[in-house]
């Protein structure tokens, strides 16, 4: 089994109200120090054989995400026994 | 003859009757279409009526694009049939690209339900040439996700071309750039609209009357088109 993980972010010049009103709400749980917040959505596809990056991007661009107003990133998540053998 | 508009039902859609009701009381024959049957029936035009068309699952209107029934009102409609999509209509004419731009949330994050005044501006499309352009009217606006945003060089264009077809006056409800309420293609046949034409059909239920125009616009243009395609030699489908 292969995860790709897609990251859909509204556009930087998009206004994420979302957002804005948790930013708006920090200074209630004490912190002044962040100028912004932004809200994406992270999607994992779970492929049966080898990941395929190709059809991962073809649905994160029709379906996924909203090219008008979204960004997306893809990338393949590595089993996380290996992430840890790697830092260790 | 009694022109033939088809009201599509998505899972979801909580406007499909009201939609019919207004054609009917417009003049027309309302057909009701299945998200899951691609064929159309016949009919002279289509309503995207309003609602959550799938949960609004994922984005709104991003889920419905692929149903068989808009495979089909996609071409349809590039060949120049008549489609009217009505607040998530309208969200999925952007996402099907039969429209430009897309429908975010709310900039101020709340739900607007209320009675709205709009100007009309274009008036040539198949679904407000029987109103005067600069025409004021008044229907109801109900919407989380009506705020409409398009890129400056879209919006420059749909200005220049005449094709936003109503702006909202006297407040906007949703923050929608440029008070666009609804814009149209450059055939002028595809319309989206957010705030809801067909609760404004009767004195009982409505504000005013001044949805119908949508409705009764659609039987003009298809009349036209019927007595043009005669004359041409078919083109009307």
């Amino acid at each position: 089994m292969a995860r790709v993980v897609v990251d859909v972010m509204l556009k930087p010049e998009i206004l994420d109200p979302q957002g804005q009103a948790v930013a708006n709400a920090l200074p209630r749980l004490g912190v002044s120090e962040v100028s912004s917040v932004r809200i994406g959505r992270r999607i994992e596809i779970e492929f049966a054989g080898e990941p395929d990056l190709d059809t991962a991007r073809e649905i994160a661009d029709k379906l996924l995400a909203n090219p008008v107003i979204e960004d997306f990133s893809i990338r393949v998540e590595e089993p996380a026994g290996d992430a840890a053998q790697m830092s260790a | 003859m009694t022109m033939r508009i088809g009201v599509v039902t998505f899972p979801g859609s909580l406007d499909d009757g009201d939609a019919a009701r207004a054609v009917r009381i417009a003049g027309g024959e309302a057909v009701h279409l299945w998200h899951g049957d691609p064929n159309l029936h016949g009919v002279d035009a289509v309503v995207l009526p309003g609602g959550f068309s799938y949960g609004d699952a994922l984005r709104c209107g991003a889920i419905a694009r692929f149903a068989p029934v808009m495979e089909t009102i996609a071409d349809a409609a590039r060949g120049g049939l008549p489609v009217l999509g009505i607040c998530n209509g309208f969200q999925i004419l952007c996402e099907a690209h039969l429209l430009p731009g897309a429908l975010t949330r709310n900039q101020h994050l709340h739900f607007r339900n209320r009675d709205q005044y709009l100007r009309i501006g274009g008036a040539a499309t198949a679904w407000t040439n029987n109103f005067a352009d600069g025409q004021e009217i008044l229907i109801p606006v109900k919407n989380g996700e009506g705020c409409y945003v398009a890129d400056e060089r879209t919006l420059d264009e749909l200005e220049a071309e005449g094709r936003v077809v109503a702006r909202y006056i006297r407040g906007n409800p949703n923050g929608s750039q440029r008070d666009i309420a609804a814009i149209t293609n450059e055939a002028g046949n595809v319309v989206g609209i957010m705030p809801h034409p067909e609760h404004a059909v009767e004195a009982l239920t409505g504000p005013s009357l001044d949805g119908l125009g949508f409705f009764t616009s659609a039987l003009r243009h298809l009349a036209g088109t019927a007595a043009g395609g005669q004359l041409t030699g078919g083109a009307h489908r």
